[in-house]
Parts: C-alpha cells; structure tokens; sequence
C-alpha cells in the first residue's frame, strides 16, 4: 500500500473497478425508483392514486422525471455566489454515494478462483471514514444556501447546519457499544461478530437511538426543517432547478439507501439471515428501511426548532452516554474486557 | 503508485492553502482549506496512519471549519469589502512566523536519515491503549477544560 510500491495486479484492479461500478448503477437506480416508491407509497398512504401514466403502474415515471430535469434552465440567482452555488449540490451527494464503498452488501463470493469480498473497500476504519464522510456531507447543505444569496434558503441552511451537526453526535455515540461488542471499526468484522446474534438484540437503545439520527441526518420529516415548505418554500434548494435541484433531491434518497444499509450492518446482522443468498437478506433490509422512512414521512408532524435541538442534545445524546457507560460495564463484568 | 498518489495529494494540498491564504472570500477560503484537509488525509493514509487520517476528516475539516462557516454566515461576513490587500505590517508577523517554522522543519528534515515506515500499521486498539494508560492524566486534564468550556458556555447563553 505505501512504502514499497506495490503494482496490484491487473484482474484485482478490473475487479474492484467492476465492483464500484456495479454498485454506482445499483445505487442510483435504486435512489430514482425510492423517488418514485414514495411518491406511490405516499399516495396510497393519503388515499390517493399517485404517479401511474407513464409506463405500466407508472413504472417509467422515473426516467420522465430525469429528462424534465436534465432539460430544464440550469439557473444561477444573479446575485448569488455562481462557484460554490454549482458546486454545493455536488457537494451534497458525493459523500453520501463514497460511503456505499465500505458498506458489505453480500457474502463473499468465489469468482475466476478467488475470494471476492462483496465490499469495495473493506477499511479497518470503515466506521470512522463513514463519520468524516458524514461530517463533510454538511457542506453541500450549508454552502447551497448560503451561496443562493436569498433569505429563505440562508435560514434552511442554517437550520440545516445546526440540525446535522447535533445529531452527528448522537449518531457517532450510539455507534460505540456496537464497535465495543465487535472489537472493531472494520464493517466486516461487525457482520461477523453478529453471527449469533444481531447488535439489536443487546444494543436495542443504541439502535432506537441510531434510528432517530439517521432519520435527522436524512433531513426527512419529522426532522425535515432544513427544507420546510410551510415557512421556507424549500429552504437551502429555494433557488435550485433542473439537475442541480435533482441532485440535492436524488442526493437524499441515495443518503436514505446508504444510512439503511449502515443501519443493517450494525445493527441488524448486514447481509446475514436464514435461507436466502447474502445480497438479497441485505438489499431487503435496506428496502425496509426506506419503506420505514417513508412510512414515518406519511404518518408524523414535523418538530418545532427548539423540540429539535431538544431532543438532539438533552435525550439522545445523554441517552447515547448512559448506553455507553452501561454496555462498558456490562463487558467488564461479563469478564470480556479487553483490558 | 503511492509515490505518484502522494505527488498529487501534496500538490492539491499546497495549491489549495495558497488560494485559502491569499482567496480575499472568507467563505471560499474555508472551501478551499477543506480541500487542502481532505487531501493532507489523503497522505496521512498513505503514511499507514489511517486513523490520524480520518481524525483529521472528522474534527478539522468536519467539525472545526463547519464551525467556522457556522460563525461567517451568523454574522454575515461573507461579503469582503472592495478593500486592498493587507499592508505589510500586517504581512510581516506572519511571514515572520512562517520562515520561523519553514526553518525548523527543514533543520528536523536535514538530520532525519531514515525513510521507512513502521512494519505494523499500529491500529486503533494500539492507539487508544497507549492514549489512555500513558497519557490517561493528560487525557483527564483536556476533558476538565472541556467540561469549563461548556460549563462557561451555558452560563453565558442562559435566559435572563
């Protein structure tokens, strides 16, 4: 890797570059049709149709979408800041897509006579890199806003800003039990140390606690005021249109797919489960996960500013502590301390 | 492939702390201080040191320069003056600061003879054993001033 330099051979480089790929097409196919899963699972929630003209059940409605994006104005306010208002959008949905790469979404297969993780980076700070990817992932939110130059976008944006720092917290704590149980930062180390038995079972608080801060670091209702329409038209993407509107929008529901994936792997065994092959256990519990999402997004109001930052940083994150210094206990007296 | 991997990171690094220093945007300049963060990560994981790496991800770009906006845009500073560039009487503490420490590293450099990189790539468990036992009073002393750091805080954001 460094020092020595290695020249990796050719088939292990064609095969990780199949793998990314593989997993770019995966993950923005899935992203555009949860666009359009929602937009039905919303409608027959309200009691209403939804989308379902173009194609059979509307099925094409997605690609539709796409063409009306990509050929409509890409317009810049004109006094807004023009390099950081086109760069923001990037910036939103790059890091959500980089942090598919540690995710292990199937059993390792064997192919052309050796082990192929289904990962494309197995990281032994995997949980970590997926805290600074998280981290980064502010940016987008953040600049977007600031660079339109418009009063409703600034104040999402800062709403924004404030919301995903507090629950990064919460996110991060709830994650340490899990790393003490598995011993590692490694994901594939955490799927394997769930093989008895999943981190749900021992770590249901982390979990609930884990939950509500993905659903907060998705900013989706009931956490959604970053973007809420009632009082800030669309808050930090007001002045966005076109692809550049699509890709804070699809930027989301890639973040949707990546947190559920995360979800599983830490807590609900990643790809492992009876009977059915590793990929299709995973690829469900990630569907689940989203049809939970969307579920909570029919069903709950959204919170008032102060509730948020109330349940943010007076019950998550003590919560997250308490879970903390409990499940340390529980190891030491267990006799399997480390230490 | 890591020699050529570190040539362009250190480039990115060196190219992107230029326009943050000399950028007269405050908010490009975090942008481009960001990028130079991301990339000295970069060249912490290629020096076997993954963890510094993501260290440096998650408090400096993550926490330390989202903070920084957080302020810029609350106080609405984003928008420099038509002024100058700084005179220099305000160039020369830091020109003289900076060929204070250019000076040191290069007399460090000039007696370091040794170009390996440890055996082991020393992990998190290593790391956080040697942080805590041997430094653990250290450790204690920063998490008190921490605790200050809130309590001073909340004291002046309370309701009157």
């Amino acid at each position: 890797m460094a020092g020595a330099d290695v020249i990796p051979d050719p088939m292990e480089i064609t095969l990780v570059i199949a793998k990314i790929g593989l997993v770019l097409l995966v993950i923005l196919t899935l992203a555009a049709y949860l666009v359009f899963a929602e937009r039905r699972i919303l409608a027959w929630i309200q009691d209403r149709k939804g989308p379902n003209r173009v194609g059979p059940f509307g099925l094409l409605q997605p690609l539709a979408d796409l063409i009306k994006l990509l050929t409509k104005e890409d317009f810049c306010p004109p006094a807004g800041d023009r390099w950081l208002f086109f760069l923001a959008p990037a910036m939103a949905a790059i890091p959500a897509i980089m942090t598919f790469a540690i995710v292990p979404f199937g059993a390792p297969v064997r192919i052309f006579g050796r082990d192929l993780p289904m990962q494309v980076a197995d990281l032994h700070v995997g949980l970590l890199l997926f805290m600074a990817l998280s981290s980064i992932a502010v940016y987008g939110v953040a600049l977007g806003g600031w660079a339109s130059n418009s009063k409703y976008a600034l104040l999402g944006s800062l709403r924004g800003l404030a919301q995903l720092i507090s629950y990064e917290l919460s996110m991060g704590l709830s994650l340490v039990p899990t790393v003490m149980l598995a011993r590692s930062f490694r994901l594939s180390d955490i799927v394997a140390a769930q093989e008895g038995g999943w981190f749900i079972l021992y770590q249901p608080m982390a979990f609930a606690i884990f939950l509500v801060s993905i659903l907060a670091e998705c900013k989706r209702i009931p956490f959604d005021l970053p973007e809420a329409e009632g009082e800030l038209v669309a808050g930090f993407h007001t002045e966005y249109s076109g692809m550049r509107f699509g890709l804070f929008f699809v930027g989301e529901y890639i973040n949707i797919l990546v947190l559920g994936g995360l979800a599983a792997t830490f807590f609900l065994g990643g790809w492992q489960g009876p009977l059915l092959p590793g990929l299709l256990w995973f690829w469900g519990k990630v569907l689940a996960f989203a049809f939970l999402f969307i579920w909570i997004r029919g069903t709950l109001p959204r919170l008032r500013y102060d509730q948020l930052m109330h349940l943010g940083w007076k019950v998550l994150t003590p919560m997250a502590l308490v879970n903390i210094l409990a499940t340390a206990w529980w190891l030491y007296l267990a006799g399997s301390s480390p230490l | 492939m890591a020699a050529t991997l570190f040539y362009i990171l250190a480039t990115v690094m060196v190219i992107a702390t230029i326009l943050a220093i000399t950028g007269r945007h405050p908010v490009h300049a975090i942008v481009y201080l960001v990028t130079s963060f991301f990339a000295l990560a970069g060249i912490f994981y290629l020096l076997l040191a993954p963890l510094v790496a993501m260290f440096e991800v998650i408090i400096y770009a993550g926490a330390v320069m989202v903070l920084f906006m957080f302020v810029i845009m609350m106080l609405d500073l984003g928008h420099p003056e038509r002024g100058g560039r700084p005179a220099l009487g305000q160039w020369l503490p830091a020109l003289l600061l900076g060929a204070t420490v250019l000076a040191t590293i290069s007399y460090a450099a000039a007696g370091f003879a040794g170009d390996k990189l440890p055996a082991m790539l020393p992990g998190v468990k290593e790391f956080a054993v040697t942080l805590f036992s041997r430094y653990g009073v250290a450790i204690e002393v920063i998490s008190l001033q921490l605790l200050f750091a809130v309590v001073g805080a909340l004291y002046l954001g309370r309701r009157r």
